[in-house]
């Protein structure tokens, strides 16, 4: 094969770039990968068919999915918001604010999981609050959401803040000249404008809310059928020195994700073709 | 539509950008606001479309045809605006942009697909620009981009037209075909037009009528000829074109060149444009300044002549070429420049001119 740019290019170092590119990739993903792969063959197709038609797996595989989802959903909107007002918006100690966004990146996810238990168990004044209202939090799947809120929210306002700051008040100012409402101007121009910084912020949001562990295990009581995520089934698979049955699970989960992911991507090529090509 | 702005201040924290500016606009006029930025053109052009609001305390209020729409806000004045910038939506196609304006519209006033579509594609034509309705703003060059941006202005039928440096991002072949295109649709279409510009040519070139602005004031209004053959001041007489100032007192009612600083009542100044200075190989009767020849340039038909003074000061003379072949001149030569008019600004000078 004859690789090379896309255009004759002016970029030294064609060679070195795609040897760094090619080794680093291989290190760091395709060979744990192809690890994983070749250890859950060892399960053979039947053995993906047993693991993954066991009724516990599906129902973890369910919980997962649409929490992240819902987490994504609700982060996008949140997200936008907190984007706005960091960027519009003027207040004091606004820096401040701005540093405390990326704070969930670095708090260790067992930290934050322990947290937000702590924060919304039925014995805590909060989460005593909302379960006597009938809206229980810690240990039902809207723990599982709200953790995955926490952890992916600021993947969402990093991607959303520097387009919404990139845009121009004139095409607000536009908008609204010739006759268009706030609302209009902002579902008409600037929303779609938004829109490819959106879908990557909610894409990473989605991906991370699939694969966290840590902040979601505390709050989520773990109750089989209920508030079992993937994550959690497959250390608890690992725990039993069942490692060919975890990397099945593994492996099913990746696939998935990655389906999910490469369907976003799609999207995404779509909008794309709007914006300067 | 006529405009009428009444003692309209602006403040920025305390920088007044504008101070309780009075003007009116003529229906059916071509306006340009002319001044060096800063001087609050474009402010008071955002006033016009309520895109910036009035100082309350002054009390200043825009009109209409003689109706208030001092409180009304951008999306209800009714006013295309035109932005320097384009300010395309760049996820629409040219027709979807054109058309924004008129899908917004209210359901009882919306027209239909069909009426939106025609209306699009007659000012499709009106633009020139019928074969390129389904590209993007990004397929297109500065020029077409400036004109879709006034075809969508001018789609929702705008009691009045603002354009704010329309063609200042365009390149200069581009601008002069621009500005002649303007011309020619504002002569089409009628609709009163404000545009602000920092460039003197082309609001001479273009409008009906000039407004001088410096430092948040205006410092004359007129019709492009008489502002620049009788200047106000002597900012609207150096922003108009290129001047040499020359020192001069009073004498009898009439400016009085002094070539020298020689104190007393020396306190006016003179200034001459270029083409009013002649030059001569010596000295003739009446005002004969001597210089010496610094450099000449020769653009195309015409012939600048950078000349110094005694005291050293650069003097710039601009001839035919016509007239440069009967008396050419080199550096370093001696030559005797005759004003031909001039006009006095100063302490105490009204309005003198000779």
């Amino acid at each position: 094969m004859d690789f090379h740019f896309k255009e004759k290019s002016i970029l030294p170092g064609f060679g070195l770039s795609l040897g760094v590119t090619v080794f680093s990739l291989s290190l760091i993903v395709l060979l744990p990968l192809s690890a994983l792969l070749l250890r859950s063959s060892q399960a053979g197709v039947s053995g993906f068919i047993e693991t993954l038609s066991q009724p516990r797996v599906l129902a973890a595989f369910k919980v997962t999915f649409s929490s992240a989802l819902q987490a994504a959903l609700i982060n996008v909107v949140l997200g936008i918001v907190v984007a706005w007002f960091l960027v519009r918006g003027r207040f004091p100690l606004k820096r401040l604010v701005d540093a405390l966004v990326d704070l969930p990146f670095a708090m260790p996810t067992a930290v934050s999981g322990i947290a937000l238990t702590a924060l919304f168990a039925p014995n805590a004044p909060l989460g005593g609050f909302l379960a006597q209202h009938g809206f229980p939090v810690a240990f039902t799947p809207r723990g599982i959401t709200l953790a995955m809120i926490f952890v992916g929210l600021p993947f969402v306002i990093r991607n959303v803040q520097p387009a919404l700051a990139d845009l121009s008040r004139d095409l607000e100012e536009a908008a609204n000249s010739l006759g268009a409402t706030r609302f209009q101007t902002l579902t008409r121009v600037v929303l779609p404008l938004l829109l490819p910084s959106i879908l990557s912020g909610f894409t990473l949001a989605f991906s991370r809310a699939l694969g966290e562990y840590g902040s979601v295990v505390f709050i989520a009581g773990n109750l089989p059928f209920k508030t079992e995520i993937v994550s959690l089934l497959i250390i608890t698979k690992l725990e039993s020195f069942d490692v060919t049955g975890a990397t099945v699970l593994a492996v099913s989960l990746l696939t998935l994700s990655f389906v999910s992911l490469f369907l976003i991507n799609l999207l995404q090529a779509r909008t794309a073709k709007y914006f300067g090509n | 539509m006529s405009i009428t702005i009444q003692n309209v201040s602006k403040t920025f924290g305390t920088f007044k950008a504008l101070q309780n500016i009075n003007l009116k606009v003529a229906s059916g006029s071509l306006t340009a606001l002319l001044g060096p930025s800063g001087s609050g053109k474009t402010t008071l052009l955002r006033i016009v479309a309520g895109l910036e609001s009035v100082d309350e305390e002054s009390g200043g209020e825009i009109h209409f045809d003689g109706s208030a729409v001092t409180a009304n806000p951008v999306n209800q004045r009714q006013v295309g605006f035109v932005f320097q910038h384009y300010a395309l939506f760049r996820h629409m196609t040219v027709f979807e942009n054109i058309a924004f304006g008129l899908k917004v519209k209210p359901r009882k006033e919306r027209l239909s697909k069909e009426e939106i579509k025609d209306r699009v594609f007659e000012l499709l034509k009106l633009i020139q620009l019928e074969q390129l309705a389904d590209r993007f703003p990004s397929q297109l060059s500065g020029g077409q981009r400036q004109r879709v941006a006034l075809a969508r202005a001018l789609a929702v039928q705008p009691k009045v037209l603002l354009l704010d440096e329309p063609f200042g991002a365009l390149d200069a072949q581009v601008r002069t075909e621009l500005r002649r295109w303007l011309r020619h649709l504002h002569d089409t279409i009628h609709v009163t037009s404000l545009f602000v510009t920092h460039d003197q040519e082309e609001a001479l070139e273009v409008a009906d009528s000039i407004v001088v602005m410096n430092k948040g004031e205006i410092e004359q209004v007129g019709a492009p000829n008489e502002v620049f053959q009788n200047p106000a001041t002597e900012f609207v007489m150096k922003f108009l074109g290129d001047v040499n100032v020359f020192h001069g007192r009073i004498h009898d009612d009439r400016g009085v060149f002094t070539d020298e600083h020689k104190g007393g009542d020396e306190n006016v100044r003179l200034l001459v444009r270029p083409h009013d200075l002649d030059i001569r190989l010596s000295p003739g009767e009446g005002v004969s300044l001597p210089a010496k020849v610094y450099r000449v340039l020769i653009i195309g038909p015409l012939v600048k002549v950078e000349l110094l003074n005694s005291q050293n000061q650069l003097i710039q003379v601009q001839i035919s070429h016509e007239t440069y072949q009967m008396t050419p001149v080199k550096a370093d030569q001696q030559v005797y420049l005759v004003p031909k008019s001039s006009r006095v600004y100063g302490d105490g000078a009204v309005d003198y001119a000779i």
